[in-house]
């Protein structure tokens, strides 16, 4: 068959192969000719859950076939243009290896063999040992894993069971540093989407974030409307970042010395008095403790540690004050890279506080959500024990669960969690060395449960397997986010459900009534829910139906009025640039600066991060996602190359310091990488035999961080330091 | 007489493909096929670097080589605009057209075997919309519209900002324009 590249490499234009099938009669006209007079397609509004940025969007179908899905206009989250992956959601509905059945294993521990059952068999097995767990060892020592929107189903029959042990890998595996570090100086932490102003910014400052191959849809909207406006564009990050490309500052940092940098960035800014001293907007705790720390981390000094030129720093530095507030100073998003998290997201929320840029105009937004009642249920029991009594002992300031802890608890005979409950969030290719453990849980835990959509490798270590149907099959809850303009967005289904697969709230609801919790599902259908809970808000099911997306007047100001003192949420009520939250739990009241490890002789640095085609681990097997970008490539720099003896386009091995290697994958040859460093894209090498696309395709970054950096604030796993080496060839 | 032309501001191109795949979807593309792709040049040594992206296509030209070259009348121009189409009722697949392309902007429809391209979405242009891909750019990269508009916003987009077309030396006069 004759296949093009969708995505051409320095502009290498392949002679087109004058092959193909010879034209039998053909008289039919083409798709566009059928278009012309093709009457409009039925649209149904979803809300997006091919990533966490949940774009309102519409489903255009005709009949049962799905034609397309595009963003809904009112919606800011994408102002009617949903991203690579967003449009490609199609694929999510004809993905050829969706889960369609129930499953419950027949195997333990490695052993991955399932047989075929009912609901009703398999819906049985999960109420009996549910049951069984809450009898003998109490309810709290079940514990959830969960991620998206579709999340609430399970925590509220889990809360309800009587359990709080409900983890998202979304806090210690990628914002919770970033949250915590923020939350620490300004009592609030960031959310989705971030509520950074970089439509009226006049610099943005990115650090490590790579907007434009990380596709959060309103992000890259407003990051190129500070291009537009000729915004100042600063880029910290190791490799030549698409964001990079349109930079006037490009800074090559040393892999691991961010807090150098921003210590670097502070000492200019105090140094040189480019703060606003008078502006009383900012109240802060402990500015001469941080202006005495400080002193000695000179641009010089940073020189030595970061490789960033000193008189680049002091002008980036000057640049980004002297138009603060309208500075976006962007923290990022996921943020575990080396175990020191925490206190280089607090060095960026220090400096942002010194810009005063939080609550002004350019800067940080000041986000409102719509007052949504939840629907009435009884009140949840107080679990026995909480997951604080595991956690808090290893990570004092831990403000969320820890997935790790929860891993950490889960296997073995003595295990303090006795079953886990997973849904929607594949551990194997998000938590660094979880196989081993999860192997250990599948012959242990009395009860897992996988409610999934596609047969992603979680699965294959649960006892049983529930087939979730996709968005576009199912009514979730109502999306109502922390933003810019307060709106309401609905997720109904556009089509029937595939096979026997089910959505979420009926799955919860199923379980609860087996396990007599029928009194927290008070409702036949979930309409019910959203429905009666819009009609809280002077809107209706069947208004949002036709709508998709209500908007909300703002009940509060979006930036602090000239001249006003907030109170921030913190002890002092300050902006907590010394915090003595941090002191009083024994860590550095300032953020310290560690130097990091270097890469061992013949070794690199790995980078990994994310690419607009894909979305972590969960979209490789999509049918459509897959042809734009069926596997990851390596980057590496041309002086590795060579020293190696590597052609761009060959496959190798990567193998890290302690001899792990990886599955095989793509070499691609590019001066874009620093010359210590390869970049991949992270998500692929699926090792889940039901995944027919994905499977074997490129290398997994997880697989290679054999040395986590655990972060001692807040459990957070810092992946970075892991350095690879390459193994010609590949299997 | 219209004169489409499409802008692309590779100042705000991030190469993220969304314009690929929102045109094989709206176009239901056959599988391992499309109509335009993404070419990403980088140029320098790190780290004096300079990286560009460009979303390509047909370029509509307003002196067809593959119009010309075409023995059967399939490839034509809409409705007496530029928009180049193939009306697929009439097209043998003799692939004339895909040797005077300059663009490498043809190809042969599986299994059919007619020739298919980007239409610049005339299906949705003949209602006043743009173009799959320029209504989907996240980056708001891409525009759309008539040239001999001179209020239009392709027009005025060229008259401000520096331009070129891509091989402009066979005087096909395309009509996809990149903002540098």
């Amino acid at each position: 068959m004759q296949r093009r590249d969708f995505i051409r490499l320095s502009s290498a234009v392949a002679s087109t192969a004058l092959l193909g099938p010879s034209l039998a009669g053909c008289s039919q006209p083409a798709e566009w000719q059928r278009l012309m007079t093709e009457p409009p397609a039925t649209e149904t509004p979803t809300v997006c859950n091919i990533c966490f940025w949940s774009c309102a969007a519409k489903v255009h179908t005709r009949g049962e076939r799905l034609w397309k899905i595009t963003g809904n206009p009112e919606d800011s989250h994408c102002e009617g243009r949903l991203c690579t992956r967003g449009t490609g959601g199609v694929g999510a509905y004809y993905d050829p290896n969706r889960l369609l059945k129930p499953l419950v294993r027949v195997g333990k521990g490695a052993d991955q063999r399932f047989e075929v059952a009912s609901w009703d068999n398999a819906l049985a097995l999960v109420a009996e040992r549910m049951t069984r767990i809450a009898r003998e060892h109490g309810p709290d020592r079940m514990a959830a894993l969960v991620h998206g929107p579709g999340a609430a189903h399970i925590s509220h029959l889990v809360r309800a069971y009587g359990s709080d042990s409900i983890a998202e890998p979304a806090f210690a595996q990628c914002r919770g540093p970033r949250d915590t570090g923020f939350y620490l100086t300004f009592g609030q932490g960031f959310g989705s989407p971030e509520q950074t102003d970089m439509a009226n910014a006049r610099c943005i400052v990115l650090i490590g974030t790579h907007i434009g191959e990380n596709l959060h849809n309103s992000q890259v909207r407003t990051f190129t409307d500070g291009i537009r406006n000729d915004a100042t564009i600063i880029v910290v990050d190791p490799r030549f970042s698409v964001a990079a490309s349109k930079a006037r500052y490009w800074l090559q940092i040393r892999p691991g010395t961010d807090i150098a940098l921003l210590l670097a960035w502070i000492h200019v800014i105090l140094a040189e008095q480019l703060y606003d001293a008078d502006d009383v907007s900012r109240t802060f705790l402990g500015l001469d403790s941080l202006a005495a720390y400080v002193a000695a981390f000179t641009p010089e000094w940073a020189y030595g540690e970061t490789g960033i030129e000193p008189q680049q720093i002091r002008e980036t530095a000057r640049t980004m004050a002297a138009v603060a507030p309208a500075t976006v100073l962007h923290p990022g998003r996921h943020s575990t890279w080396w175990g020191d998290d925490t206190q280089r997201a607090r060095a960026m929320a220090i400096l942002a506080g010194l810009l005063g840029i939080w609550g002004r105009k350019g800067g940080y937004y000041l986000p409102e959500k719509v007052a949504l009642p939840g629907y009435p249920t009884p009140a949840y029991p107080k679990p026995k024990s909480s997951w604080r009594d595991l956690t808090l002992p290893h990570f004092p300031l831990a403000g969320a669960p820890v997935t790790n802890v929860i891993m950490d608890n889960a296997y073995g005979k003595d295990a303090h969690y006795k079953g886990l409950f997973v849904y929607d969030t594949n551990l194997p290719m998000t938590m660094p060395g979880i196989r081993r453990i999860l192997e250990e849980a599948a012959r242990s835990l009395d009860l897992i449960v996988a409610v999934d959509v596609q047969p992603a490798e979680i699965t294959g270590y649960a006892d049983v397997v529930l087939p979730e149907c996709s968005y576009l099959e199912r009514y979730d809850p109502l999306r109502n986010n922390d933003e810019r303009e307060p709106s309401i967005a609905l997720r109904a289904p556009a089509l029937p459900p595939r096979g026997e697969s089910k959505p979420g709230w009926w799955i919860a609801k199923q379980i609860g009534e087996r396990i007599g919790l029928g009194t927290y599902f008070p409702w036949k259908d979930y309409q019910e829910v959203i429905d009666w809970q819009l009609r809280q808000v002077g809107t209706s099911l069947a208004e949002m139906r036709k709508t998709g997306v209500k908007i909300f007047p703002r009940k509060t100001p979006i930036y602090y009025a000239p001249g006003e003192t907030p109170t921030f949420d913190t002890p002092s009520g300050k902006i907590e640039l010394y915090s003595k939250t941090l002191e009083d739990a024994g860590f550095d009241a300032l953020p310290r600066y560690t130097r990091p490890k270097a890469p061992p002789e013949g070794f690199y640095h790995l980078n990994y991060g994310r690419a607009p085609q894909h979305s972590f681990s969960r979209t490789q097997n999509n049918p459509v996602l897959y042809q734009l970008m069926p596997e990851n490539l390596v980057w590496i720099h041309p002086t590795a190359a060579r020293r190696f003896g590597i052609r761009n386009g060959s496959y190798v091995e990567l193998v890290n310091q302690d001899g792990i290697a990886s599955n095989k994958v793509r070499v691609r040859v590019t001066e874009r990488t620093r010359p210590d460093s390869v970049w991949l894209v992270h998500g692929f090498g699926h090792t889940a035999p039901g995944l027919f696309l994905a499977h074997g395709n490129g290398a997994d970054d997880s697989s290679l961080m054999t040395r986590v950096l655990y972060d001692p604030i807040m459990g957070g796993t810092g992946m970075r330091g892991n350095f690879v080496t390459f193994r010609k060839g590949g299997a | 007489m219209p004169h489409y032309a499409m802008v692309i501001d590779t100042r705000t191109c991030i190469g993220c493909t969304d314009c690929v795949d929102a045109c094989r979807m709206e176009n239901s593309v056959p599988e391992g096929l499309c109509y335009d792709w993404v070419v990403e040049i980088t140029q320098g040594r790190y780290p004096e670097l300079k990286t560009e992206f460009r979303s390509e296509r047909c370029n509509h030209c307003s002196h067809a080589t593959c119009v010309a070259a075409c023995p059967t009348g399939a490839s034509q121009y809409w409705n007496g605009s530029n928009i180049v189409v193939v009306d697929a009722t009439i097209c043998t697949g003799c692939k004339a057209c895909i040797a005077a392309c300059p663009y490498d902007a043809r190809l042969i429809m599986q299994p059919q075997g007619y020739i298919g391209k980007c239409t610049f979405c005339v299906h949705r242009v003949q209602y006043g919309e743009d173009p799959a891909c320029v209504a989907t750019c996240p980056a708001h990269a891409m525009h759309f519209g008539l040239l001999d508009d001179p209020t239009s916003n392709v027009s005025r987009l060229l008259a401000g900002r520096e331009h070129y077309v891509l091989a402009p030396e066979t005087g096909n006069e395309p009509n996809v324009f990149y903002l540098r």
